[in-house]
């Protein structure tokens, strides 16, 4: 079956575990201390369905957002996003619902959205947390404000407000965690099942028909034959 | 932002942009700024609602314009040429990953009061109205010169050595009327007014050859365009630019260049300050270090329909060369539409632009004006045209130039050489950047 490509987009505040998301999906990984993105910022992951393969051409911000700094090129023509918050941290969430709402107002009005409450192995409940490890995590979430320094392992986000919120937004909702695998892989694959097919097909740009773009890459069809029927005006 | 970095980009438009990411990826510590909250700066897209927060002191959009989001309003006409710099630059640095490109369809000039395509094809060449039998013979002849001619070959040469001999003696070897002359000096080597003619032909030459090889590439019109505005193109570099570690902040102002002993040392925005050994920005972040060269007029045109005589293309080039409406500079008009996804799909966009003679510039465009059919809204922009005083290598500023009157982004892409020349002291070399496909196995390794 030939895969059909999404291009899926990740939105979220600094350090809520966005790239470490992307990470566990594409390559079943977790990094302690992660440092906030630069570099290569663009993977690709397959996901197997019953009737459709979609590759996912997933785009992480680059850290471009660190700042407020985000292109709209980013979220362009995008037909999934998934919007990370933390659950330990609330300002994280008022985030994610701001950019809930750029998108509808922005982007492929398609376009199929989740809501992510991230690192929620830190409040899984029935688990006794050591505080030396809470620390350690601490430490790798340092470009964060001041905000950071109080910044506990208590939920702060109640399963229930969130998943209302989403339920009223139209947004699929998860709990994940990057660090246990928890929920990652269904987030991907409730998307994949989401995404209208009759969308997919016509994939990237709406309006535009596909027939005329150009790929630069390949450098245009015609020879020297077209170039001598110029000059002969 | 209190913090050190090699170089200061101020200013998100294209040539800033470029430079931001070809530095970035050398390594180069860089922090980019913009005073506005968009990418883009003069080379931005706007939607509506930016468009109207500039154009008409914030009023609301009628609703009849529909979606914002439908709207990407580009501030300068320009087009890519298909086999010019920026293409390379885009395919070198893999930025088209980010970018779809369309073609724009078709090219127009204007003739003794009427439209004609510029011919795309030997066909159409052979059927356009725009010479005589006798002089498509002459022109044939001229352009097979123009083809084979090569420097370093004398039997090409017929005689003239086009380092030296001025254009107007080229045409004029070959017999050329003076309309052909028009067409071939405005329509193909797109010169903006006529002080070519006396200046060597090898320049002529080079511009006529760009033209047809970027024809040659995909057809229909030497030009591509990128989906969603030009401003997506300045985004894609600013990509590249954070992907490669530079930091990006928009909104922020920018209150001082700070010096010591003559030497830049960093930026101030409020109490804060950037250290850095080096900044690039545009004009309007050091307009004393600025000189007008020219002032330009550009009316943004809302249409609802294609302009008349121009085949219903959804997109387009038409040049009025300055002999068709006596004047000394060309006037130009740029036309997309919803098919290049930069307005809602009942509408046109076209702007009609030229630099400006007299006192009132308004009525220098009207004769572009005039072929639009008609206008539902017009923006109108007039905007200085500047270079750099001095070449900043004294106090390691460094200006970029304004966007040109130009139709495309040859000049841009000019300026982007030089000032990375400055700037590292070398020349630039573009590398091939590696694949998606190859970034992605060397980050699993
Ligand atoms: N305990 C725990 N830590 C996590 C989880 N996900 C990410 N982290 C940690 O949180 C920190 C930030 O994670 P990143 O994946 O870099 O976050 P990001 O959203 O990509 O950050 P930016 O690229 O800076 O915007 C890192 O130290 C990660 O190890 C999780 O599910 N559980
Ligand atoms: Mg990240």
């Amino acid at each position: 079956m030939k895969p059909v490509q999404v291009k899926l987009v990740l939105l979220g505040e600094a350090a809520v575990g966005k790239s470490s998301l992307v990470l566990r999906f594409v390559n079943d990984e977790f990094q302690e201390n992660k440092e906030p993105t630069i570099g290569a910022a663009f993977l690709t992951q397959k996901c197997r369905l019953e009737d459709k393969v979609i590759k996912f051409e997933i785009w992480d911000t680059a850290g471009q957002e660190r700042f407020h700094s985000l292109a709209p090129m980013y979220y362009r023509n995008a037909q999934a996003a998934v919007i990370v918050y933390d659950v330990t941290k609330a300002s994280s969430l008022v985030k994610a619902k701001s950019w809930v709402k750029e998108l509808q107002r922005q982007a492929n009005p398609n376009i199929v959205i989740a809501l992510t409450g991230n690192k929620a192995d830190l409040v899984s409940s029935g688990r006794s947390k050591s505080s030396s490890e809470d620390e350690d995590n601490q430490e790798g979430e340092e470009n964060q404000d001041e905000e950071d320094e109080d910044h506990g392992v208590t939920r702060e986000v109640p399963t229930e407000e969130a998943s209302a919120y989403a339920q009223e937004a139209g947004l699929l909702f998860y709990e994940t965690s990057a660090k246990n695998g928890q929920g990652v892989a269904e987030v991907f694959t409730e998307i994949a099942k989401k995404i209208p097919l009759e969308h997919v097909l016509s994939a990237r740009g709406r309006g535009a028909s596909s027939s005329s773009r150009v790929d630069l890459q390949t450098g245009g069809g015609l020879g020297g034959q077209q170039h001598k029927g110029v000059c002969a005006c | 932002m209190d913090e050190t970095y090699d170089i200061i980009v101020m200013g998100t438009g294209l040539t800033e942009c470029i430079l931001s990411g070809l530095l970035s990826i050398e390594g180069k510590k860089v922090l980019h700024l913009d005073r506005n909250d968009y990418y883009g700066g003069d080379s931005a897209s706007l939607n509506l609602t930016q468009l109207f927060r500039q154009f008409r002191g914030g009023e609301a959009p009628p609703a009849e314009l529909g979606r914002d989001r439908d709207y990407n309003v580009d501030l300068i006409p320009k087009f890519m040429m298909a086999n010019g710099e920026l293409v390379k630059i885009l395919v070198h640095t893999d930025v088209t990953r980010y970018l779809e490109f369309k073609q724009i369809a078709g090219s127009f000039v204007y003739r003794d009061g009427k439209i004609a395509k510029v011919p795309a094809s030997e066909m159409e060449a052979v059927r356009s109205p725009l010479m005589g039998l006798f002089e498509k013979r002459r022109a044939k002849k001229f352009f097979e010169f123009v083809q084979n001619y090569k420097q370093e070959d004398p039997s090409t040469h017929g005689g003239i050595d086009i380092a030296v001999t001025p254009m107007q003696n080229v045409y004029e070897h070959f017999g050329l009327e003076a309309g052909t002359i028009d067409f071939i000096g405005h329509a193909l080597a797109l010169h903006l007014e006529d002080s070519y003619l006396n200046r060597p032909a090898f320049e002529t030459f080079d511009r006529i050859t760009l033209y047809m090889s970027s024809m040659a590439r995909w057809g229909k019109s030497p030009y591509l365009y990128p989906l969603y505005g030009l401003g997506e193109l300045p985004q894609g570099f600013a990509r590249l630019s954070a992907i490669y570690g530079g930091t990006y902040m928009l909104d922020k102002k920018v209150d001082e260049i700070v010096y010591e002993d003559g030497k830049v040392v960093g930026v101030r925005s409020g109490d804060e300050i950037a250290k850095c050994s080096q900044v690039i920005c545009d004009p309007s972040y050091a307009p004393e270090k600025v000189q007008k060269v020219d002032r330009v007029i550009r009316a943004i045109c809302l249409l609802s329909g294609p302009i008349p005589n121009t085949e219903n293309a959804d997109s387009f080039q038409l040049i009025i060369p300055q002999n068709q409406v006596k004047r000394k500079n060309d006037i130009y008009v740029a036309g997309v539409s919803s098919s290049h996804n930069v307005c809602e799909k009942n509408h046109y966009l076209a702007i009609v632009s030229t630099i400006i003679e007299t006192d009132n510039p308004q009525v220098e465009i009207q004769p572009g004006l005039d072929l639009l059919g008609p206008i539902v809204d017009m923006f109108i922009q007039i905007a200085d045209i500047s270079e750099p005083i001095q070449n900043g290598t004294t106090d390691q500023v460094f200006v970029s130039k304004s966007y040109d009157a130009t139709s495309h982004f040859e000049t841009v892409c000019d300026d982007v050489k030089d000032l990375y020349k400055r700037v590292t002291g070398n020349t630039l070399v573009l590398k091939q950047r590696p694949s998606q496909e190859e970034e992605q196995k060397e980050m699993a390794a």
